[in-house]
C-alpha cells in the first residue's frame, strides 16, 4: 500500500498478509514452500457468466462454479453485511432471503441462484431508513460483537413471515391449527442462528416487539 | 472444493442420462449436505447436474388415495402441507424436528433421504473411514461412540443414518420412485432403500449409478395417533441420540420406527405385535441382538423409555 488507508477492513487484510509471510518462512525452505503453494492452488474450473439479482439490482458476474452465494455476495459484490461464520450451514451468520425465504448462503452455489430474488441485510434497510427489525435490535441491544447480527435479522424477518404463512414448527402444539406468534415459537424457529456473545434474550425481545407480542 | 463443471438438467430422464455419461457426476438439489462435504473434499464430483428446474416440486394425490411427493419438495413445504399435517402427522413432526428453519427451506425430500452420516470420523479426513475410503478401516470402532449405532452395525462401520424424515417415511411405508439412465422408472419400497453397512458401508442405498429419485409416495392414510419423539443433546437443532416415530391405533396396535440407532431407519415389524403389551416388550424385540459400547449403551434403555413416553401420550 502506497498511501495510508485507515479502513479497518484494509488494515486487517494487510496485517493478515504480513503475519502469514512471517509465520510460513521459518518452517519451509523457499523452493519447497513455493511448491506447496502451487500444489495447494486448485486447478481452475471454467468460469461461468452468472446473473444475480440482489436487493433489486442485476449483477452480471463471471464466477468459478465453486463460488458459493455467500462468497459471491461478500467477495465479488462487496456486500459485506452477509457474514461467513462456519461456512458449513451450522451458524446462520450467512442467512439471506431468497424469493422470500431465509436460507444459508454458504450452502448454495451462486450459479444455482440465477433467476432468483436475493435480499441481503443491505437490502432490508439503510442507516437512515432502518427496517423495523434493525431498529428493534438496536433498541433492545440485540447484539454485542455484531457478527451474527445481519444473519439474525434476515432470519428473523423471514421467520415471522413463515409464522404468518402457517408453517408449523417443532413446538407447534396442534398441527391442524395455525401456529401462534409467541416467544416459544420464535425461540425454536431461530435455533439456526447462533450468537457466540449470547445476546439471545435481547434478540428475543426485539423479535417479539416487531411481531407485536409479549417478549 | 475440487473443480467441477455445472449444468442445469431439463428433464428427469435427461438428468439421469447425463449422470450416466459424465464420470464422477452428481445431482445437486438443495445442496445442504453435498456442498459442505465438497468443501471438505469428502465428496469430489467432477460434474454437477442441477435438478432444481425439473418441476418435481409438487405434492399430488395418488389414485390409491395417498400422496405423491415430488423429489424437490422442500422440507418446509412438505411439513406445512395441509394434507400431510392432517393425515401424516408423524411426517410433519419428524421434519420440523430436524435441522433449522433455513436448512428446511433449502433441503429437499429426495436429498433428505440421501443425507450422509454425521459420524465425526467420516468428516475427519485425517482418520481412516470405510465409508469415505473403502478398506481404510473404521476409526469409530474403539473411538468416541456416543452417537453410534447399536443395531445392524458391522465390523466395517458403526455409523447411523441422520435423517428424521426417513424414520417417519419408514413407519408410513413410503416408496421411492426413480428414473434410471435408460429412462426406465422403478419404485423401491422404503424398507429396501437404505442399506445396512455390511462390508460395503460406502454403498448406502439401492440407487444405481445415475439413477434419480423423482418422487416419494405415501400410501392411503392409516389414521391413528401419529407421534415423533426425538431425544437429543439440545432442545433444538441437533441430531437425534434416539428418536421414535409411532402410529398408534385406538386398540393399542401400531407401528414404530427408530432413528439414531442404526445405519438406516430401524423398524422390526414382528416386534410391533408386542406394542399392546407395552414398551418393554416391544423395545426388546426391536433391539434384539443389540451390540453396544460403554458410551452408547444408554441408548437401549433410552429407546424403551422414549417408546413408553410415546405410547403414554398416544393413550392420552
Amino acid at each position: 500500500m502506497t498511501t495510508f488507508d485507515p479502513t479497518r477492513r484494509k488494515l486487517l487484510k494487510a496485517s493478515a498478509l504480513a503475519g502469514g509471510a512471517v509465520a510460513a518462512a521459518p518452517f519451509l525452505p523457499e523452493a519447497e514452500a513455493a511448491a506447496a503453494m502451487q500444489a495447494a492452488k486448485p486447478a481452475a474450473a471454467a468460469s461461468m457468466n452468472v446473473l444475480l439479482r440482489v436487493n433489486g439490482t442485476d449483477h452480471q458476474v463471471m464466477l468459478d462454479p465453486r463460488t458459493t452465494l455467500l462468497d459471491a455476495l461478500h467477495e465479488r459484490l462487496q456486500l459485506t453485511g452477509t457474514k461467513k461464520g462456519c461456512d458449513q450451514g451450522q451458524c446462520g451468520a450467512c442467512t439471506v432471503i431468497v424469493d422470500g425465504r431465509r436460507i444459508t448462503s454458504c450452502l448454495t452455489l451462486a450459479v444455482m441462484q440465477e433467476g432468483h430474488d436475493i435480499t441481503t441485510i443491505e437490502g432490508l434497510g439503510t442507516p437512515k431508513n432502518l427496517h423495523p427489525m434493525q431498529a428493534a435490535f438496536m433498541k433492545h441491544d440485540g447484539f454485542q460483537c455484531g457478527f451474527c447480527t445481519p444473519g439474525q435479522i434476515c432470519s428473523a424477518v423471514a421467520m415471522l413471515e413463515e409464522v404468518k404463512a402457517g408453517v408449523p414448527s417443532h413446538v407447534t402444539v396442534d398441527l391442524n391449527r395455525r401456529p401462534e406468534a409467541s416467544s416459544a415459537e420464535f425461540r425454536e424457529r431461530m435455533s439456526g442462528n447462533l450468537c457466540r456473545c449470547g445476546a439471545y434474550s435481547n434478540i428475543q425481545e426485539a423479535i417479539a416487539e416487531v411481531a407485536g407480542v409479549k417478549g | 472444493m475440487r473443480p467441477f463443471t455445472y449444468e442445469r438438467a431439463a428433464s428427469p430422464a435427461a438428468a439421469a442420462s447425463a449422470a450416466a455419461r459424465a464420470k464422477g457426476a452428481k445431482f445437486i438439489a438443495g445442496g445442504t449436505n453435498l456442498l459442505d462435504l465438497m468443501k471438505l473434499q469428502i465428496e469430489t464430483p467432477s460434474h454437477l447436474i442441477d435438478v432444481n428446474d425439473l418441476g418435481l416440486d409438487k405434492i399430488e394425490p395418488t389414485a390409491e388415495g395417498g400422496l405423491r411427493i415430488g423429489a424437490l419438495v422442500r422440507n418446509t413445504d412438505l411439513a406445512g402441507d395441509s394434507r400431510v399435517r392432517r393425515d401424516y402427522g408423524v411426517l410433519t413432526r419428524a421434519l420440523v424436528a430436524g435441522a433449522s428453519g433455513q436448512l428446511r427451506n433449502q433441503a429437499t425430500t429426495a436429498g433428505n433421504l440421501l443425507q450422509r452420516t454425521r459420524c465425526p470420523y467420516f468428516y475427519d479426513t485425517n482418520m481412516p473411514c470405510n465409508k469415505r475410503r473403502p478398506g481404510s478401516g473404521c476409526s469409530a470402532i474403539g473411538g468416541f461412540t456416543r452417537h453410534h449405532a447399536i443395531v445392524g452395525q458391522s465390523d466395517a462401520c458403526i455409523a447411523t443414518h441422520p435423517s428424521d424424515m426417513a424414520v417417519a417415511m419408514r413407519v408410513l411405508d413410503a416408496a421411492v420412485e426413480t428414473v434410471r439412465p435408460s429412462g426406465a422408472a422403478r419404485t423401491i419400497p422404503i424398507a429396501d432403500f437404505h442399506r445396512l453397512p455390511g462390508n460395503t458401508p460406502h454403498v448406502e442405498n439401492a440407487l444405481e449409478p445415475g439413477e434419480l429419485i423423482t418422487a416419494v409416495t405415501l400410501p392411503k392414510p392409516v389414521g391413528g395417533t401419529q407421534l415423533y419423539r426425538k431425544v437429543r443433546d439440545r432442545a433444538s437443532y441437533a441430531f437425534a441420540l434416539v428418536s421414535v416415530a409411532a402410529i398408534v391405533q385406538r386398540d393399542g396396535r401400531g407401528r414404530v420406527a427408530l432413528g439414531g440407532v442404526a445405519h438406516k431407519p430401524w423398524r422390526v415389524e414382528a416386534a410391533e405385535r408386542e406394542l399392546s403389551h407395552g414398551a418393554k416388550a416391544a423395545a426388546a424385540g426391536m433391539l434384539a441382538g443389540a451390540r453396544t459400547t460403554h458410551e452408547n449403551a444408554f441408548k437401549v434403555p433410552l429407546v424403551e423409555r422414549t417408546l413408553a413416553s410415546v405410547l403414554a401420550e398416544a393413550k392420552g
